[in-house]
């Protein structure tokens, strides 16, 4: 098995990058991992770029995902992907959002659980984690909505994996 | 508070330590990124209050300690430069009860206008500090921190930076108290004034009583501090610490490494044996070389980093060219978007008038620093909380009357609580010639550690209704000769009128332009609504609440 795996989310404040990555790293915990998760606040709401890294596997040192070592970079907005780009291991994937068919999208604000769903499916962490999460980081009346988005992530994945095979 | 595991940041981690060490009270100003730790602490059920500034925070953190209470002050590091005063003589003081003192740092300035390292303060002030590397030693040097502060008497400083304060990890809680079961002195008054009255007659001794008991912790610190060695080659010794250690732990795993958690006063024994074993021996420590230069001056031969590192971060990537002795350019890192004040921010108005109105401004700290920012470059000046009004009445009376007739001060709402009330005493006291113009943007909010509650807003820290300040209202007792609210949302054109007018007057004057942050207004509608509620509601209702 891989040793550590390594995601960056990134997007501008506002589109739920930091609660993505409040998700992700709380799915790989209840996985069972031992998880890291970095991001800076204060101007995150601001507009500007935002970006959080997750770190998960048996043993977990530096919080932050070292250059050009993602195994995973998710990007929420087109104008950030080439700005982290670099963040990137040579054969680490980009999920961004122009995998979705944004019509298929019921709400926009969900983009971030949508993107998550996108990609658990390159993640050893099994759905009841995901769920559990989902529900632990959300209020009770986004749950319905986010389970939706999550499945269409997933399945938009799967998809792609089918039509690469 | 359960002992299961828990995925926690640094400033979490904090507040659970607080609440299981029996914190009766917290206290601090809101500052990235040491936030998060006061309002975890409320949520988790302990009392915890903004003061005006640090330097009040410290103040009644003191109090409550003579008081016999356990006690957490919380800071960002430019608040401590603020709070440095009481500091540096409670220090002398013999506390009845736990003062920890949390200072957060922001090495790289995420979110702060300068990088200064905090660790001078420890031997500055001669008070221990602990430096916690990931969550679970947030927890865990928390709880010590109390333990030495009522061993010894005496303020303990908890040192946390950035990717401390805001790193989640995981933590093993160990020390949640038994239900019912009492933790920590009970308060109660105990006169005992040559312990607590630092006149010289009293301050001489106490200063003698200080520096004994950092001789006795540095002992503590050698037998049973919170250093660790992790094993390794003993080519390469590394010494690190906080988040360093845990970069040097990835990047070079294979190295034998000491980690140290109480950095003042130094474990210089352990180093000693630790050095001894080592043929090369290299100091990873972010910011100044405080560590390293205490190496040296014991006679341990280290080496450090080179200067370019000194700035930003550390990151695995940094600490291996450290190793290296790389000192070649780094790669830039890539350019993001910038943030910017938020579509609908009622600042955007007030920028477009001074730049259009070619003012001299000086400014402040808060979003509205932004306004420095194209598409408005309309801010000439910004240092430190509440400089706005000196700087301004600085330029004021040295600059050629038309160019002192263009300066103006801005400073946002919870900045002139903090640190405006005494610009606006010398505003009074010492005119300039030209008269003076300070505009306080009033949001009802601190807006940019993410809408805390203050003084002016009439709340408290978990938003309910207390005592409320209007800056009018202070402003005119105070003395200033013009005092002018402007509502945003129906003035059109009328700040433009007002600047243009009181500029030309040599009197002293002041606008609160207020309208409350577009991203808070619907919680302060919220909370209005919630007080209103309860004010109505008949007294059977309210017990229920």
């Amino acid at each position: 098995m891989k040793n550590i795996y390594n995601v960056v989310i990134a997007g501008l404040g506002g589109q739920g990058v930091l609660k993505a990555s409040d998700i992700l790293a709380d799915a790989a915990f209840r996985a069972g991992y031992d998880v890291k998760k970095s991001e800076l606040h204060g101007m995150s709401q601001r507009g500007g770029s935002v970006s959080s890294d997750v770190r998960f596997g048996p043993q977990v040192w530096s919080p932050m995902v070292p250059t050009g070592e993602a195994d995973v970079l998710v990007v929420l907005d087109e104008t950030q992907v080439e700005v982290n780009r670099a963040v990137l291991a040579p054969n680490g994937v980009l999920i961004g959002p122009d995998r979705l068919d944004a019509a298929a999208l019921k709400n926009k604000k969900s983009l971030n659980v949508t993107l998550l769903g996108a990609l658990s499916a390159h993640l050893p962490i099994a759905s009841e984690h995901w769920l559990a999460a989902i529900h632990a980081n959300l209020a009770p009346k986004l749950h319905k909505l986010n389970e939706q988005s999550f499945a269409l992530g997933r399945a938009a994945a799967a998809v792609r994996e089918a039509a690469a095979v | 508070m359960s002992d299961s595991p828990q995925l926690l940041s640094g400033d979490e981690a904090i507040a659970l330590a607080a609440r299981h060490a029996g914190v009766r009270l917290g206290t601090g100003y809101p500052g990235t990124p040491s936030t998060e730790i006061l309002e975890t602490f409320d949520r988790l059920g302990g009392r915890a209050q903004w003061s005006p500034n640090e330097k009040v925070a410290l103040e009644v953190g003191l109090g409550a300690v003579f008081g016999g209470a356990r006690t957490l002050v919380t800071m960002k590091h430019v608040g401590l430069n603020v709070a440095a005063d009481p500091l540096f003589t409670a220090a002398y003081t013999d506390l009845a009860a736990g003062l920890v003192v949390v200072s957060a740092d922001d090495p790289g300035m995420a979110s702060s206008q300068n990088e200064q390292d905090n660790r001078h303060y420890a031997r500055a002030a001669s008070l221990p500090m602990l430096e916690p590397m990931d969550s679970q030693e947030a927890y865990d040097f928390t709880l010590l921190a109390f333990e030495l502060s009522e061993r010894w008497h005496l303020p303990v400083m908890l040192r946390i930076t950035t990717r401390v304060c805001h790193s989640k990890t995981i933590v093993r809680p160990h020390d949640a108290p038994v239900p019912g079961e009492a933790i920590g002195p009970e308060p109660g008054f105990r006169r005992d004034i040559p312990a607590r009255v630092m006149i010289p007659a009293y301050a001489k001794p106490a200063h003698r009583r200080l520096r004994q008991k950092l001789t006795e912790i540095a002992a503590w610190n050698d037998a049973e501090g919170p250093n660790r060695v992790f094993a390794g080659h003993p080519q390469v010794g590394l010494i690190a610490t906080g988040i360093a250690a845990m970069h040097a732990r990835e990047a070079a795993p294979q190295a034998c490494l000491l980690t140290i958690g109480l950095t003042y006063p130094l474990p210089l024994e352990t180093i000693r044996t630790f050095a001894a074993g080592c043929e090369r021996l290299v100091v990873l420590e972010e910011g100044d070389p405080v560590l390293l230069d205490a190496l040296r001056a014991a006679g341990i031969p280290a080496q450090g980093k080179p200067e370019q590192y000194r700035f930003g971060e550390l990151t695995v990537a940094r600490v291996r060219r450290i190793l290296a002795g790389d000192e070649t350019a780094e790669p830039a890192p890539p350019k993001g978007k910038p943030p910017e004040l938020c579509q609908g921010c009622s600042h955007r108005g007030v920028f477009e008038v001074l730049r259009d109105m070619n003012c001299i401004v000086a400014g402040d700290i808060g979003c509205y620093t932004l306004g420095v920012l194209p598409p408005f470059q309309a801010m000439d000046t910004c240092v430190c909380m509440g400089a706005s009004i000196g700087v301004g009445l600085g330029l004021r009376h040295v600059l050629p009357e038309e160019e002192a007739r263009r300066v103006v001060s801005v400073i946002g709402d919870s900045t002139f609580v903090h640190s405006g009330l005494t610009g606006l005493a010398e505003m009074v006291y010492n005119p300039p010639a030209t008269g003076h113009v300070v505009l306080i943007l009033d949001n009802g909010t601190t807006a940019m550690t993410g809408q805390q509650e203050h003084p002016g807003t009439g709340r408290t820290l978990n938003h309910d209704a207390t005592g409320r300040i209007h800056f009018e209202d202070l402003a005119r007792a105070m003395g200033v000769k013009n005092v002018h609210v402007v509502d945003f949302q129906a003035a059109d054109g009328t700040l433009e009128g007002l600047l243009k007018d009181l500029l030309t007057r040599s009197e002293t004057s002041l606008i609160v332009a207020r309208q409350p942050c577009v991203l808070a207004a619907p919680k302060i509608r919220f909370y209005e609504k919630a007080a209103a509620d309860r004010s109505t509601a008949c007294p059977s209702q309210v017990v229920d609440d």
